[in-house]
């Protein structure tokens, strides 16, 4: 069942994935973009954290997908006929040799590591939102304030880049 | 039961499909998504090895680089918004204030 269930997750956010690369129309791709996201949280959901999928449909599907169809509904772009970059197909057969190398090693590795201290049985018994709590308010405070100020330092980015320019001098030229 | 390598094989391919984007189209709103599905592919491997390694710290990281991840839609959107205000194109190639 479980393993029914990652085939599905994995084919479609593959296929999302590759859709949000390859189609033409730009609004196209961030609705591919959408299913790829959900698809993703539906992994996260098989790897017993459900905190993180909370977390992704929230932000990822709520906040920054949205933010992407926002901008490319207000640019109104209209799709050009020549939409891959010129040397595309330079690009893609090593591309395609070094991902089939890749999987190669990693479908051939153990992977075996140190375990750490929170097994499986503790975060179901738990609950997944506890566990994160606990290691973020911990172990990870002084991360969690750095990503605070960093989110500040975007908005705040992000508010300067995009004011529009005030005219300068047509207040002085007037007077 | 599905073994570690099954996600991290999962994430390896849409890391790849993220680059390729990135490498390949000229839309840079499209770059920006294809960033997006790089970090999705690094979610997917912390998480994982977060479940079989039986250890917080990859949620952790994961939820961080989420975070990273909407700053950076925002400041690329943002820059965006200034580069089609001044040229009315979004492509990557037709970009070359800044070469000389």
């Amino acid at each position: 069942m479980v393993g029914m269930f990652f085939t599905y997750f994995a084919l479609v956010s593959i296929a999302a994935g590759v859709l949000t690369v390859t189609l033409r129309h730009p609004v196209h791709c961030a609705l591919s973009l959408l299913v790829l996201l959900m698809h993703v949280s539906g992994l996260f959901i098989l790897l017993n954290a459900e905190f993180l999928w909370a977390v992704q449909v929230i932000v990822y599907v709520g906040a920054i997908l949205v933010l992407y169809l926002f901008v490319l509904m207000l640019m109104n772009l209209k799709t050009d006929e020549r939409y891959f970059h010129p040397s595309a197909l330079y690009i893609l057969g090593p591309a395609v040799l070094g991902a089939g190398y890749v999987l190669y090693l990693l479908l051939r590795s153990p992977f075996g590591g140190a375990k750490g201290d929170t097994p499986a049985t503790a975060v179901l018994q738990e609950g997944d939102t506890y566990a994160v709590g606990i290691t973020m308010f911990s172990d990870h405070l002084l991360q969690f304030e750095i990503v605070g100020i960093f989110l500040l330092g975007a908005i705040i980015g992000a508010i300067v880049l995009a004011k529009a320019p005030k005219p300068l001098d047509t207040e002085r030229e007037r007077l | 039961m599905i073994p570690l390598s099954a996600y991290t094989a999962v994430s390896a391919v849409l890391f790849m499909t993220g680059i390729l984007g990135v490498l390949v189209r000229r839309n840079f709103i499209i770059v920006l998504m294809s960033v997006e599905i790089m970090m999705n592919a690094a979610n997917i491997n912390l998480v994982a090895f977060s479940h079989y390694l039986e250890s917080m710290a990859g949620q952790l990281v994961a939820l961080f680089i989420i975070a990273i991840a909407a700053g950076e839609a925002a400041v690329g959107l943002a820059i965006i918004i200034v580069v089609f205000r001044g040229k009315i194109s979004t492509n990557v190639d037709e970009m070359n204030l800044l070469k000389w």
